[in-house]
């Protein structure tokens, strides 16, 4: 039984199938990555497992809660976190004040009205904001706005956000596209390390081959809505359903 | 130096404002009497509580606006409700203002819940139409519908045959006066020196420490866990929704704080003049605070203080300057200049003072995006600037989030 059970979901955005009948198992603690040309449906199946969008049938079951129609909000509680391909983060804010905000929503949970209370005041949370904020580089930008930070370090700063939360299971959606190839190691340099250091299973969807073989103990390709396979990464690269359908461009 | 939970700097900047408002009308009353600017002098009572009252008003604004992003065009609805209220309880109770203003800021809590509880199931534009429609129905409602509560047109007043249960009857003389515990909210002491006339009102005191009460705990808000998520909201919901907030109860906790200082605003201009009238709730009045807020700065603590007072005072003092005043001015230049000055300054003056007020806010709003507030930074970044030549200017700082206020 693994972390994330994914049994027979489809989705049709009108005549459309985007998913059909997909079956996926994520195991606890492993890096699982999900390829696939454009168009397989790689992002509709992760909408599916943040509460975003909801399958038209089967189930999405997580850590044993079913993800059926639950806000997004109600599933990030249950230790779901998710990194988008353009960084979401609060460009307003400080770099600071952004990671402080994951760490009072995983205290506090989703709503609680401390308005007399001073954000200065909280040691506790801003220690521990300044902890993963020293884990992806970024303690020494703590004070800037995070609108005016390059692309590299807004990805670093969502995932120290995501990371502030203890997530059981982390979704990162293309967590390098758009980025330079310097940036590009960098990111997987720090998810290895992520890895390293936490219990953490993690699901990427990712167009580059090399971010997907340098990361991921688990592979599943999906073309046109359905997993045409799924194993560990040497035998996808050889598999020749797998060249046929997405590695034979390349 | 550290008062009632707050920081070192916050605590100076919340002396600076009692200090503020509490030499009011001292600082207001700059020109001498009987001097040609002595029509600029705005430390008479009636101007000196609407700048404390809608300075409350503002603030509140604030909080749900310049916080969460979330742009209310039917505040004025609150401000109603909330004098209708008071003068309910001076009509049934007693012409002490404490009663009545504590109904206020209940009964118009309580109307933000409702009217926010279902505006805030939309955003953007489609909260802000919600809330107008809702606006201009409670005013439609208090014209027509509602007269038995609201006396329609004529507007909801004391008169000698109201039951005032705890005062006790008195059916004749005159109409009796607002009044904390015996204290009459119009009576003033006068003093005069350096040839100017300063007047200490009881009304405006009472305003003026409701604001500074209010403004402290706005401050508090404004530097909790609490006020941050609100400030996440306005940047990123997304990302807020993704991090496993509930963004609703949010937003509503910061609707209905901003319509209880609606309300105590409605409450305490009620307090002053004890008469409640529909067009309190027109969407004009909705549109002000809009402006007050903007043209002072969103987002920021003095910000909306300014924008009311900046607002107020045009509304009194330059609709005031007619043409005769005009002439007065003008009148050691020749004739056909004194006329031709007066034509052009004419437009800009007296009925004209909204074109002046318009104007201005387009110049604020097209080069201070960040309102009053942000042309002060500006100009206090000058002045460092030129104390420091040696390249530590404001450049290599750190940059201050938009919204900490200064």
């Amino acid at each position: 039984m693994g972390i994330l059970e994914v049994k027979n979901v489809s989705k049709r955005f009108g005549g459309l199938k985007a998913l059909d009948n997909v079956n996926l198992s994520i195991q606890e603690n492993t890096v699982h990555a999900i390829i696939g040309p454009n168009g397989a449906g790689k992002s509709t199946l992760l909408n599916c497992f943040v509460g975003k969008l909801i399958p038209d049938t089967g189930s999405v079951m997580f850590d044993g809660h079913s993800l059926l129609g639950v806000t997004p909000y109600k599933i990030n509680q249950l230790g779901v976190s998710r990194v988008f391909q353009t960084p979401e983060i609060f460009a307003e804010l400080t770099v600071l004040e952004n990671v402080m905000i994951p760490c009072f929503a995983h205290r506090d949970g989703s709503f609680r009205m401390h308005a007399f209370e001073t954000v200065d005041a909280e040691v506790e949370i801003r220690e521990k904001a300044e902890a993963m904020l020293h884990d992806v580089n970024m303690l020494d930008k703590k004070n800037e706005h995070a609108g005016s930070l390059s692309r590299g370090d807004k990805r670093r700063l969502e995932m120290a956000m995501c990371l502030a939360q203890d997530p059981k299971l982390l979704l990162l959606d293309e967590p390098t596209a758009g980025m330079a190839r310097a940036d590009t190691n960098n990111t997987i340099e720090l998810l290895k390390d992520i890895k390293k250091k936490r219990d953490i299973t993690m699901v990427i969807i990712e167009h580059d081959m090399h971010v997907v073989f340098s990361l991921a103990e688990r592979i599943t390709v999906l073309a046109q809505g359905t997993p045409l396979v799924e194993d560990v990464p040497e035998k996808i690269k050889g598999h020749p359903k797998v060249q046929e359908a997405y590695l034979g461009g390349h | 130096m550290q008062l009632f939970g707050l920081s070192k700097k916050d605590t100076l900047f919340l002396l600076i404002v009692i200090f503020l408002t509490l030499a009011t009308p001292i600082l207001l009353q700059p020109f001498a009497e009987g001097s040609g600017l002595a029509q600029f002098n705005a430390g008479y009572p009636d101007l000196m509580q609407r700048f404390a009252i809608y300075g409350i008003f503002a603030i509140g604004f604030n909080i749900l606006f310049g916080l969460t992003g979330y742009l209310s065009f039917g505040h004025a609805a609150f401000l109603g409700v909330g004098s209708y209220s008071a003068v309910w309880m001076f009509k049934l109770l007693t012409m002490n203002v404490i009663p009545g203003i504590i109904l206020a800021v209940i009964v118009s809590g309580l109307f933000a819940l409702l009217i926010g509880w279902i505006s805030l199931r939309r955003s953007g534009i489609y909260f802000s139409i919600l809330t107008l429609a809702f606006a201009q129905m409670s005013y439609n409602l208090a014209y027509s519908v509602l007269t038995p509560l609201t006396n329609g047109e004529t507007g909801l007043q004391i008169r000698l045959t109201d039951p005032r249960l705890l005062d006790g009857a008195n059916t004749t003389g005159s109409l009796p006066t607002t009044n904390l515990f015996g204290l009459a909210m119009n009576d003033s002491i006068r003093l005069e020196f350096f040839g100017r006339l300063f007047t200490f009102n009881v009304g405006y005191y009472f305003s003026a420490v409701m604001a500074i009460i209010v403004f402290y705990i706005a401050l508090r808000i404004f530097r909790s866990p609490f006020g941050l998520m609100l400030r996440a909201v306005k940047t990123n919901q997304t990302r807020l929704n993704y991090t496993g907030v509930n963004t609703r109860p949010y937003t509503l906790a910061a609707f209905v704080i901003s319509g209880m200082y609606a309300g105590l605003a409605g409450g305490l201009l009620a307090a002053m003049d004890p008469l409640a009238g529909a067009e309190r709730m027109q969407w004009t009045a909705s549109g002000e605070v809009v402006l007050m807020t903007i043209l002072g700065g969103a987002g920021t603590m003095m910000g909306p203080v300014l924008g009311a007072g900046f607002i107020k005072y045009f509304e009194n003092i330059f609709s005031k300057i007619n043409d005769n005043v005009l002439h007065n001015w003008f009148g050691a230049l020749p004739d056909g200049l004194e006329n031709f000055l007066v034509d052009l300054v004419h437009p800009f003056v007296g009925k004209g003072w909204h074109l002046t007020l318009g104007m201005l806010f387009v110049l604020v709003v097209m080069f201070l995006p960040g309102g009053l507030v942000e042309g002060g930074q500006r100009i206090a970044a000058l002045f460092r600037r030129k104390r420091k030549p040696d390249g530590s200017g404001p450049k290599h700082q750190p940059k201050q989030a938009p919204h900490v206020a200064e």
